[in-house]
């Protein structure tokens, strides 16, 4: 399905989940993705792990230096899902300097043979974006995807809203990834959010680990991103297919 | 044609530079560059650090004429001697610099990454001066190499906090610092330490250490042959040779850190062994592997142990206004001892590559050779007789 579909068509919050490509094991990314897509997740991110990864905390940190010391990379990531059988929706998130080392065409064209929709670079500039490398994305199809925190102005929220094609990543607190703060205090950032009539959907991601985190966060937006507390779940994982199972009927029991 | 080799209006010398961050320090840094000229510009602030510099640091330093150094070499050598500024090197000059920005900026909480201790102790010391709560990244491998820095910076009050993450040295303080950055948005200024990180702190801080080169052009009759520095991230060399770039006569030598020696993993050359690439949210020239994952330098000096380099260096080298060399941990070594012996003087570690470099280069007897001495030796005594004696 079409990220835009995904949006339309969604009749309960949309569930995304982030896990770190490589992680735990080299090999473990088909499972992964085979597990989520069974427990009816909606979509995934694939984080490519990056050595030096500046937006995140000490457990992405974790699974990234250890999913790099399994032997992971760009090519690897490609050659696994060229395999893999799950037809989940997914993107891809990472830090720009290893998509611009592999090469931002090359890296495109093998997102679109692979069926990803949509990449997130934290740590690309918009202009940056749009003065190199906007038309080779719309080449292949491949969305852009910019986030906001709750210390974007409207101002320029709503240039990222017009800069944007598929949905807005909003980030809940002023945080690197798994501050394990919560949510719940972000509720006037969300509704400002959420009354700004923007084209674009949102999911919430950042510091959300548990269902009530999840229902929070998605009463303000198309939905919510989890990528710590999963990671943590995996973290001591003997079957992930179990532990995957148990972790997604957590967040949603009814499924 | 005039070759500008300044930064431009979207913050990039050439292709490198820039401001790769994430949303998250979006604000903070787009704050910093609307503000950063018009407060440096303001009387008030000038006037206010013109007196800091003079009174607190002992400006301006001197450029001593080396006269045994000299006789060694034939040629004419002098030392500008940054190590005689209060704390003990260069770094003050910016530490004290983007202090007082920070208090226009009404910011309350000050953090900073360190290498080899001296920057930690710099800021330690400016927040100490203006009473601002004070926190410090410090890899562990440095804490324990730089150990009298930590407990200096512990004497002025600052927290230190350990980095034990990939290498434990300056660029995994840096992340834990940018990190702490993003979590901390709002009452927090970063003073980094050297001219990297995203626009417009390369140019910042090269406008906070041009005071270097500024006094030597007072001090010095004529102009020099050479100017020559060592380079971590740069900002000694920037200070050193700000106000000559575009004077061609003059020859501009940086000086990085070979470690243990260019054909082998443990070292820290970047401009030799480095490609384009982003590291600390600027595009420059770093140490990386095939992936763009970054490889961990080596370099026997801690502020030199860094495996990228400020983005005006990347430009320089690429438009071949200045000359970069490296020199090994043990060349290095050498020379410290040389210095101390015949001098009188016992530089940094990370100075002591600038002058090794005084027996790679071919010297004429006319050449008027000016080192950038940017720091003292006291932080490294226990490097240096462990290796030396
Ligand atoms: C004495 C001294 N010189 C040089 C450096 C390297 O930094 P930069 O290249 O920015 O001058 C350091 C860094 O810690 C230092 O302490």
């Amino acid at each position: 399905m079409q990220l835009k579909e995904i949006f339309k068509n969604r009749k309960e919050p949309i569930l995304n989940i982030y896990f770190t490509a490589g992680y735990p094991a080299l090999e473990s990314m088909p499972i992964i993705l085979n597990s989520l897509e069974q427990a009816g997740v909606d979509m995934v991110e694939i984080g490519m792990p990056y050595s030096d990864p500046l937006s995140d905390g000490p457990t992405i940190q974790k699974s990234s230096a250890i999913a790099l010391k399994n032997g992971i990379s760009t090519s690897i990531i490609f050659e696994q899902l060229a395999k893999c059988e799950s037809k989940i929706p997914k993107i891809m998130m990472g830090y720009f300097n290893a998509v611009l080392q592999f090469g931002v065409e090359k890296f495109c064209e093998k997102c679109q043979q692979n069926n990803i929709q949509g990449v997130i670079l934290p740590d690309l500039p918009i202009p940056v974006y749009q003065e190199h490398y906007q038309t080779t994305f719309e080449k292949y199809g491949i969305a852009p995807i910019f986030l906001v925190t709750p210390e974007t102005s409207e101002e320029r929220i709503r240039y990222i809203d017009a800069c944007s094609t598929a949905f807005i990543y909003a980030v809940s607190t002023s945080s690197t990834t798994g501050a394990g703060t919560g949510i719940q205090s972000a509720a006037a950032y969300l509704q400002k959010l959420q009354t700004m009539q923007l084209n674009n959907p949102i999911l919430i991601g950042f510091n959300i680990g548990s269902k009530a985190d999840f229902d929070f966060a998605s009463q303000y937006a198309a939905g919510g991103i989890i990528g710590s507390a999963f990671i943590k779940q995996l973290e001591n994982s003997t079957t992930l297919e179990n532990d995957i199972q148990k972790f997604i009927k957590n967040i949603r029991p009814k499924n | 044609m005039k070759q500008d080799y300044n930064v431009d209006a979207a913050g990039f010398y050439g292709v490198f530079g820039g401001a790769f961050v994430p949303e998250m320090l979006y604000p903070n840094v787009e704050e910093l560059q609307n503000s950063y000229l018009t407060i440096l510009q303001e009387k008030s602030f000038q006037k206010e650090l013109q007196q800091l510099l003079e009174d607190y640091v002992g400006r301006p330093t001197p450029l001593y004429f080396a006269k045994r150094l000299s006789a060694h070499y034939g040629a004419k050598i002098y030392l500008k001697r940054e190590d005689l500024c209060h704390t003990g090197a260069h770094k003050i000059n910016n530490a004290l610099g983007q202090i007082l920005l920070a208090k226009k900026l009404n910011k309350t909480r000050i953090i900073a990454e360190t290498g080899a201790g001296q920057h930690g102790v710099a800021t330690a010391t400016a927040c100490a001066l203006m009473g601002i709560e004070c926190c410090i990244y410090m890899g562990a491998k440095d804490v324990e190499r730089q150990a009298p820095n930590v407990a200096r910076m512990k004497m002025l009050g600052a927290t230190i906090i350990p980095v034990e993450s990939g290498s434990k040295t300056l660029k995994d303080a840096t992340n834990e610092a940018i990190r702490d950055w993003i979590n901390n948005p709002v009452d927090t200024h970063y003073i980094i330490g050297s001219v990297v990180g995203p626009h417009p702190y390369p140019d910042m801080v090269a406008r906070f250490q041009a005071i270097i080169s500024k006094e030597i052009k007072n001090q010095l009759k004529g102009d020099p042959s050479h100017v020559i520095a060592c380079i971590g991230g740069g900002s000694n060399a920037i200070g050193a040779f700000y106000h000559y770039l575009s004077n061609k006569a003059v020859q501009l030598v940086g000086v990085e850190a070979a470690g243990q020696g260019i054909h082998t993993a443990k070292t820290a050359a970047t401009l030799t062994l480095g490609t384009q690439g982003i590291i600390h949210a600027c595009m420059t020239t770093l140490l990386q592997d095939k992936d763009g994952q970054i490889i961990e330098p080596h370099s026997i000096s801690a502020g030199l142990d860094y495996p990228g380099i400020g983005p005006q260096h990347a430009h320089l080298h690429q438009t071949k206004r200045v000359n970069y060399h490296s020199v090994t941990d043990q060349e290095a070594l050498n020379a410290a001892l040389f210095l101390s012996k015949n001098e009188g003087i016992i530089p940094a570690l990370e100075s002591a590559h600038a002058l090794a470099y005084l027996n790679k280069m071919e010297i004429k007897p006319t050449d008027k050779i000016v080192i950038n001495l940017s720091g003292r030796g006291d932080k490294d005594l226990e490097t240096l007789t462990k290796n030396l004696l």
